[in-house]
């Protein structure tokens, strides 16, 4: 199949429909007779509510019905649960707190939801909100985690003392103390990696419907994977089974694992519609986005690395408090310890690992996994830490790296935090990586830029990732009537261009052309079971799912060949799309021979139906990686930064589709350089006020902010897949903080500026330059 | 052309008529005056192929052409554009055939979600209409109204660079 064979830079199959604004996202769909839903918030971070008052509200023309956590209650609507069940060092289990989903007499953070208000338009839904009266108490509040932890901190929940939800480690804490005492240097770091919105260009929405007669709810809502929805909102919060939930995903515009959680007004809507009788959406406007998506990082880490005479590293220490805002969505607590330590150890030949994690409440929004989820924070910690450590032992930092790198020869390579690597060769990624930017040649490029009286800076970063996510994935192959082939598959594109990749790889499979290939997503009523997409699972989960699929398909079609064809099964070869008797040329191509047998059984006569599903287990994880390698330019007049150069060597396994790949990996630079150099999440400490809540106060990276990224695939085949294929969607993301961050460092340590934390903004990097004690 | 717009939903009397011409066709809504043009052409004309990402003018993903000129859809009222052509990502390309912006987006795979990508190809056709950017740092710095958090950028920067190439080259 030339036009979809594997490995090749084959264009998206997504792509014209999307182009022409055809695409369907879920605010796009507009069923007759619905109504809109509102969300009346919270304008405290911390307040106990005495009263509220509808009454005005009901009597605005077109108002439907008005909510509050009062009637939620009367009709035994459950919160919204975590799900992530965790230990505390001492053997105690972590604090476990409510989360309603309208508040309970209480609010806990800015943009708490308080109220839904139902109308015929959003306009009169809104000017109802206005109306309703709500008496606030207010109270303390606390944004900052290290504050949290101190011992006159507000307690966002009474009962949850020290805001601690959880103090949970990992590592072998007495070898790790014991190779600390017999270093020959500690070099210690503080960082903080700073909160981040997740602000995909697609805000949240829901629309529900019921049906009273069969008592079934149709949820069209853009997730990650409807089923995580599906699983909790029944018989968790509605107390039905998760059937009664058709969860329908439509078109989805960015997720960057914000999108794969139960929210409340996932919840609302279908309390709504089934109280109503009329479907009821809700579009999250971008200023309640800001207050109602889920965030990502805030974490504040000491990590120490010891090292012997030589410079080997002997063992990395860490502790870290993350900020796990007021409640717990679904995966908060495992973001900082079970994903993000479980990278601790890196490319790196550590004897010993030891981490200490500690979870906090506070007034602000939720945190749970953003692109990357921990692993970011991890690789950020130790590659920052790399560079404090090349810097105190004054060895080069690449030479640091290398003499510590794992080599291809300890493959499979056990961790210290229990990960078993299966393959990965980083000195030559890592060397790839340094031809390509011209590592060498920086001295001139600098030389010119201080001419024009910048300072350049170099930075690298080898980061290393574990794709993870739920452990089994379903496909399922279907020929259809109108000859196409159909392919129902468990995960969720929300923009990654799996559809092509999967289409490439059933052609490839079945020989059939890709365009008889088409894939179907996104509808629990047709795909009984998925694992949806988050953790950049996808291609190597469902891959191997189409994998199993298809040969079955094979196997049937092989059984179904040998009847029509009247041969032996064990005469009849399967290749390039045709069945055919061995040694003859007598044969039947794959379509023809289904539709066969669909044209047999409907005429009551016996066939095979080819038609399968397969279960795929999923039991190793891949590990991603490469090196990232920036050049910044500062100006240190006025301490603007700009990325002049950026070039990625990456091992993501077997690149089944290089395009698409690539396309991954600029999306997660983007994102990482954002996170790095603009993206600041900023309460006010005393009011818990976000002051960063719209696009011009918070700073996405626009398009002249960002340089070319170059990115080079050097594929190391991964070993425990079927396809080699290691997962690209989140490793952008990983690499690129530490890497810009250690090339500024570069670029200020010149002028004395030795630590700076993320987001380098102008006018931080203007203020270390100034109280920079100015070096030679 | 007749009335299109049910004044569905709306309660006050201060329904008021506009005739636009919509990717060549006149259309006459009955909105109320403080209905932006961006909700005219998703709610009342079922255009929903404009998006909206901010609805405060700081996104660029309900840009649109209005005579000739890109725009914040989200940031004007319709009924300022009485009698104004009008043309979203829609009226762009032929049927069944891709306009010349629209291939350059795939064979450059110049996005991932697609959802900024109407905004990106409208404001793109009316760069190209104004000639001004030549360079590809040129292209970055007058596309900078249009944000894409897939981060689709550079790829985004190519295919309109070839695509204004194409512009030129042709008759
Ligand atoms: S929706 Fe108009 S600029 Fe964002
Ligand atoms: S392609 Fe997703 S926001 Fe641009």
């Amino acid at each position: 199949m030339t036009t979809f064979g594997l490995a090749q830079p084959v264009r998206r199959v997504e792509d014209p429909r999307l182009l022409k604004g055809e695409g369907r996202y879920t605010d796009d769909i507009q069923p007759a007779g619905q109504l809109r839903g509102v969300v009346v918030r919270s304008p405290y971070a911390a307040a106990r509510i005495t009263g509220i008052r509808t009454e005005e509200a009901l009597k605005v023309p077109g108002v439907a019905a008005v909510y509050t956590g009062a009637d939620l209650k009367t009709d035994g609507i459950g919160g919204l649960p975590c799900l992530v069940p965790m230990t505390n060092r001492d053997g105690s289990h972590r604090a476990n707190v409510p989360h309603p989903v309208l508040a309970d007499g209480a609010v806990r953070h800015v943009g708490d939801p308080v109220a839904f208000v139902v109308a015929e338009t959003v306009e009169a839904a809104r000017d109802a909100a206005e109306l309703i009266e709500i008496d606030y108490d207010g109270l303390s509040a606390v944004t900052d985690p290290e504050a949290a932890l101190k011992a006159d901190a507000p307690l966002v929940w009474p009962d949850v003392s020290g805001n601690q939800v959880f103090d949970w480690e990992i590592g072998d804490r007495a070898k790790t103390e014991a190779l600390f005492a017999q270093a020959a240097r500690v070099t210690k770091l503080r960082i903080v990696n700073n909160r981040v919105v997740v602000a995909s260009m697609e805000a949240r929405a829901a629309l529900a419907e019921y049906d009273a007669s069969s008592g079934r709810w149709t949820l069209s809502t853009n997730t990650q994977g409807g089923w995580l929805l599906k699983d909790q909102i029944g018989p968790e919060v509605f107390h039905v089974e998760a059937d009664k939930f058709r969860v329908i995903t439509p078109d989805v515009g960015g997720g960057f694992g914000m999108k794969l959680f139960l929210y409340a007004e996932h919840v609302l809507t279908c309390y709504a519609a089934r109280k109503l009788g009329r479907p009821v959406k809700w579009t999250s406007d971008r200023s309640e986005a800001f207050l109602c998506d889920t965030h990502g990082r805030d974490n504040v880490t000491e990590g120490e690395i010891a090292t012997d005479a030589d410079g080997r590293f002997l063992a990395l220490r860490t502790r870290n408090i993350a900020n796990m805002g007021a409640y717990l969505s679904n995966f908060g607590p495992y973001i900082p310890t079970f994903a993000g330590t479980g990278v601790l150890a890196s490319v790196y030949g550590f004897q010993s690992v030891y981490a200490n994690v500690v979870g906090v409440f506070t007034n602000t929004v939720p945190v749970d996994a953003y692109r990357g989820a921990g692993r970011p924070e991890s690789n950020y910690l130790v590659e920052r830490l790399i560079d404090e450590t090349a810097r105190a032992l004054g060895i080069d930092r690449v030479e640091l790296r290398r003499r510590n790198m794992v080599l291809p020869t300890q493959m499979p390579h056990q961790t210290p935090v229990g990960k078993t690597y299966d393959s990965g060769d980083f000195l030559r990624v890592l060397d790839a990586g340094l031809a390509r930017f011209d590592w060498a040649g920086f001295d001139a490029r600098r030389a010119q830029a201080a001419a024009r009286g910048k300072l350049l800076g170099r930075g690298l970063s080898y980061y290393l990732e574990a794709t993870g996510g739920a452990p089994s994935e379903r496909a399922e192959i279907r020929f259809a009537d109108d000859g196409f082939v159909d392919v129902y598959v468990g995960t969720q594109s929300t923009g990654q261009g799996h559809e092509t990749a999967y289409v490439q790889l059933t052609a490839d499979r079945l020989g059939v052309d890709g365009s008889r290939v088409r894939i179907r997503q996104g509808d629990t009523d047709t795909i009984p079971v998925g694992g949806g997409t988050g953790g950049a699972r996808s291609l190597y989960s469902e891959g191997q799912a189409i994998l199993a699929t298809a040969a079955t398909v094979i196997e049937k079609g092989k059984r179904a060949a040998s009847e029509m064809l009247e041969a032996a099964p064990a005469d009849i070869a399967f290749a390039a799309g045709r069945f055919s008797i061995v040694g003859t040329d007598r044969g039947v191509d794959i379509l023809t021979l289904a539709a066969e047998q669909h044209r047999a059984i409907r005429e009551g006569r016996e066939g095979t139906i080819l038609d399968t599903a397969e279960v795929a287990k999923v039991d190793a994880h891949t590990f991603p990686n490469g090196c990232h390698l920036a050049e910044v330019e500062v100006d240190p007049d006025t301490g603007h930064i700009e990325v002049v150069r950026y070039v990625v060597s990456d091992d993501v396994g077997k690149a089944i589709n290089p395009l698409i790949v690539r396309g991954q990996v600029h999306g997660g630079v983007a994102q990482g350089i954002g996170q790095a150099v603009f993206e600041h999440t900023v309460f006010d400490p005393d009011s818990g006020q976000l002051l960063s809540g719209s696009f011009m106060d918070y700073a996405l990276p626009r398009a002249g902010d960002l340089p070319d990224i170059d990115v080079d695939l050097v594929e190391v085949p991964c070993a425990t897949n079927p396809l080699g294929v290691k997962g690209a969607g989140e490793a952008g993301a990983v690499g690129s903080p530490p890497a810009v961050m250690n090339a500024i460092l570069d670029a200020l340590s010149s002028r004395g500026v030795l630590q700076l934390d993320m987001p380098a903004t102008p006018a931080r990097v203007w203020e270390a330059l100034q109280a920079a004690p100015r070096a030679a | 052309m007749g009335t299109e717009a049910s004044a569905a939903g709306v309660f006050s009397a201060a329904v008021r008529p506009v005739t636009l011409s919509v990717n060549g066709a006149d259309r006459e809504l009955r909105i109320a005056p403080w209905t932006t043009l961006l909700d005219g052409l998703r709610e009342y004309l079922g255009l929903t192929g404009t998006k909206k990402g901010c609805d405060h003018g700081q996104c660029g993903a309900c840009t649109v052409l209005v005579d000739g000129v890109r725009i914040n859809s989200c940031l004007t009222l319709a009924v300022m554009h009485e009698g104004a052509t009008i043309r979203t990502i829609e009226g762009i390309g032929a049927e069944g055939a891709l306009h010349p912006l629209q291939q350059a987006f795939i064979d450059h795979d110049a996005f991932q979600c697609g959802y900024c990508t109407p905004g990106q190809i409208c404001s793109a056709t009316g760069l190209i209409a104004e000639g001004r950017a030549r360079t590809p740092e040129e292209i970055r710095e007058l596309m900078s109204g249009n944000l894409c958090r897939c981060g689709a950028y550079p790829n985004i920067v190519a295919a309109i660079e070839h695509a204004m190439r194409v512009a030129e080259t042709a008759p």
